[in-house]
């Protein structure tokens, strides 16, 4: 549900190189293989390997109300097909497991969202108190639900979906130690994922493109600095507490267009950042309450960031089996208000609020629907997301999205061209 | 006006010394109940932790068939309720997905969720007692670990079940989340094995019937039924839970039910 498109930044950056480093699937999976080639062939001596495999496959069309926006972009309607796998073998009563998970889509339209990655390709081994994580991951932290403000190790892949919620893999070194005190997280990161974006074709994008050729770092070492991040995470009673710091390079890009006149595109900035987070959810019966707040400073900006609210459940409304929960939660940042184009925050003083009906039903559906606006002026978004079992092995959900502003400054009012329903069904064996 | 206040305040300590005299003051029957479940948890004590499989079928009026595929860990804790670990296997759109939960007798249950797709764990509220698990019959209070301060009791005397002298007890619910108003126990007088179970809704009409069958006998001590199936008198529908795999004093500790656990659950 969150809605995490970069404003544009006018500001002339101070340009390094303009040379892209692609750090290809292929040799990101050859080195993760050759970290894990060690467990792998211990694992061939040991017995009781136990494998499992599991995929999904998905058909997605999606349509869009309005005739586009700008002249390149697809007209109404756009097809996809995406395939996921995951491949998992334990040994030594699951102390030890590799996990293999790539994932493809193919787009009719627009050939930025024809994309593919490996988002976990990892070996684990744990023991008593620690564990050991080496590899491409995934890493989610945090407690909201209409921002994921606190959520900073995997970068986002912005053309899969609108909520900012999909994410590509990120290599990672992780140990983890279980104290009594809670669990501490070591991360090493190395090796940066670029952000993924609409292409020309797209729909949900600004007036100018972002170019993926045409991406800097603050950093010399570019895509191969070594980030690091300290996370301490732990459960007192009904509540649950986490606080982390991040070094390394920043996951959102500075936009700015291009020198070239006129300028067509939009070229990334990655600089480096150091953030500290915490997440706090307090769990009251039927209440759960939540924080997350960000500090991010970076050569161009300081800046505070919170996301705050609550959700409440109703169990067995209209005597039924069916449950609704109330969230309600608010954005701040204080960058304030920004004209587009400035670097600032979509989410500097807004309201979210939605509602969730769980059916409890056989087939698992569910219904939710979420109203988000943009209390400094008049933008809203508006969107509903419904799904449902058929059979045992197919899910069907259909989301609408509607977006609006009357504020030509706004990134939204930008989108207002991009109100679209989607059907989806996947399959999984 | 101050007389009446001490009347009122002196009625009042009245009730309460009545209210805990009939709480203490247990009657012959009251007792007894209490007694039995007392020795249904005693007689299973001492198991440490198990793992086990659960395969629930349910079935609507119509006949249509749904299936979930369960892995469930459990350690035995001294002094309080138990830990576990589901976790979740069929259908597949949700493989992957573990519950952990720390269960309190009185105190409110400690649950995490963790989602698979996203990698995140979610703190979820334990009131949702009376809620339908994964759409089945089987609501989560009647999963839960047995706890004898859960409930209070009464003894409702004997009676022949399934070719045992069974004795039959009345359970209330202690918790006000509860969707029940009581539940009607038939436990075997020979090992103290539950079964069947009849739940009365809030307004108090039946509403569902548990039956057990295929008890089987583990490590000489514990009896665990390899097959429950809950009717619900209601709605028509129904749900039948076969066990597997039964294992005990596995060597599960505190260290396999923490939130790393729960991440890497299979």
């Amino acid at each position: 549900m969150s809605f995490s498109v970069n404003k544009a930044f006018k500001k002339p950056l101070n340009k390094s190189s303009s040379k892209k480093l692609t750090c290809s699937l292929t040799a990101m999976a050859v080195g993760a293989s050759l970290l894990l080639s060690n467990p792998v062939f211990a694992s061939e001596g040991a017995s009781d390997v136990e494998f499992e495999a599991s995929s999904n496959i998905a058909i997605e069309q999606r349509y869009f109300f309005k005739e586009a926006l700008y002249p390149e972009q697809l007209h109404h309607s756009q097809t996809s097909l995406s395939i996921e796998t995951e491949l998992y073998w334990q040994w030594n009563g699951g102390n030890d497991s590799i996990i293999f998970t790539p994932f493809y889509r193919l787009d009719s339209q627009d050939s930025q969202r024809t994309h593919g990655d490996i988002r976990e390709l990892a070996y684990v081994h744990a023991s008593d108190n620690w564990e050991l994580r080496v590899g491409i991951r995934k890493e989610f932290w945090g407690v909201t639900e209409f921002q994921h403000l606190v959520d900073v190790i995997n970068q986002t892949d912005g053309v899969e979906d609108f909520d900012g919620e999909d994410k590509l893999g990120q290599q990672m070194l992780n140990l983890s130690v279980v104290n009594d005190w809670g669990i501490v997280d070591v991360f090493l990161l190395p090796g940066f994922r670029e952000r993924t974006y609409a292409g020309a074709e797209g729909r949900l994008r600004g007036p100018l493109v972002v170019d993926d050729e045409n991406v800097s770092y603050e950093s010399s070492a570019g895509q191969q600095h070594l980030d690091v991040a300290l996370r301490w995470a732990h459960s007192v009673g009904d509540f649950d507490l986490g606080a982390y710091w991040f070094h390394g390079t920043n996951r959102a890009a500075y936009l700015s267009p291009s020198a070239l006149e006129p300028s067509s595109t939009l070229v990334q900035y990655y600089s480096q950042m150091d953030q500290l987070g915490v997440d706090v959810q307090a769990t009251l019966g039927d209440w759960l309450w939540k924080f997350e707040g960000i500090h991010r400073s970076t050569s161009l900006e300081d800046f505070w960031a919170t996301q705050a609210g609550f959700e409440y459940s109703f169990i067995g409304v209209f005597a039924s089996n069916i449950d609704l929960g109330l969230l309600m939660e608010h954005s701040w940042d204080s960058r304030g208000e920004v004209a587009l184009g400035a670097q600032g925050s979509l989410l500097q003083n807004d309201l979210f609020l939605g509602a969730r009906l769980a059916f409890n039903d056989m087939q698992s559906s569910e219904l939710l629907m979420g109203i988000g606006s943009d209390l400094d002026h008049n933008a809203f978004s508006f969107l509903i997301e419904a799904n449902r079992r058929f059979g045992a092995n197919v899910i069907v959900s259909v989301d609408v999205r509607l977006l609006h502003s009357n504020d030509e400054n706004d990134l939204l009012y930008s989108l207002s061209n991009d109100d679209h329903a989607q059907v989806s069904v996947a399959w999984y064996f | 006006m101050l007389t009446k206040k001490i009347l009122i305040s002196a009625i009042s300590a009245l009730s309460l010394t009545l209210a805990s005299n009939a709480a203490f003051a247990l009657s012959a029957e009251e007792q007894k109940g209490l007694d039995i479940s007392m020795e249904a948890k005693k007689r299973d004590l001492g198991w440490q932790d198990s793992t086990a499989d659960m395969r629930m079928l349910l079935r609507n009026k119509q006949g249509q068939e749904s299936i979930r595929e369960i892995k469930i860990k459990s350690l035995e804790i001294h002094g309080d309720g138990d830990k576990s670990l589901t976790i979740f296997n069929k259908p597949r759109d949700i493989k992957g997905t573990a519950f952990l939960s720390f269960s309190h007798p009185v105190a409110a249950d400690e649950q995490w969720l963790f989602l698979p797709a996203l990698k995140r764990v979610k703190r979820i509220s334990s009131r949702n007692k009376s809620g339908p698990f994964m759409g089945s019959e089987f609501a989560f209070e009647d999963l839960s670990s047995f706890e004898v301060e859960k409930y209070s009791y009464k003894y409702l005397g004997v009676e022949e079940l399934n070719g045992f002298t069974n004795f039959k007890v009345e359970q209330y619910p202690v918790d006000e989340n509860s969707g029940y108003t009581r539940r009607i126990v038939w436990l075997d007088t020979l090992e103290y094995r539950i079964h069947k179970i009849d739940f009365y809704d809030r307004k108090n009409s039946l509403l569902k019937t548990l039956t057990f069958s295929g008890y089987k006998q583990y490590l000489a001590k514990h009896w665990r039924a390899d097959s429950q199936e809950m009717i619900n008198h209601q709605n028509g529908k129904s749900t039948e839970l076969k066990w597997s795999n039964y294992n005990f004093k596995t060597g599960l500790s505190d260290s396999d039910f923490n939130r790393n656990s729960l991440k890497r659950a299979r």
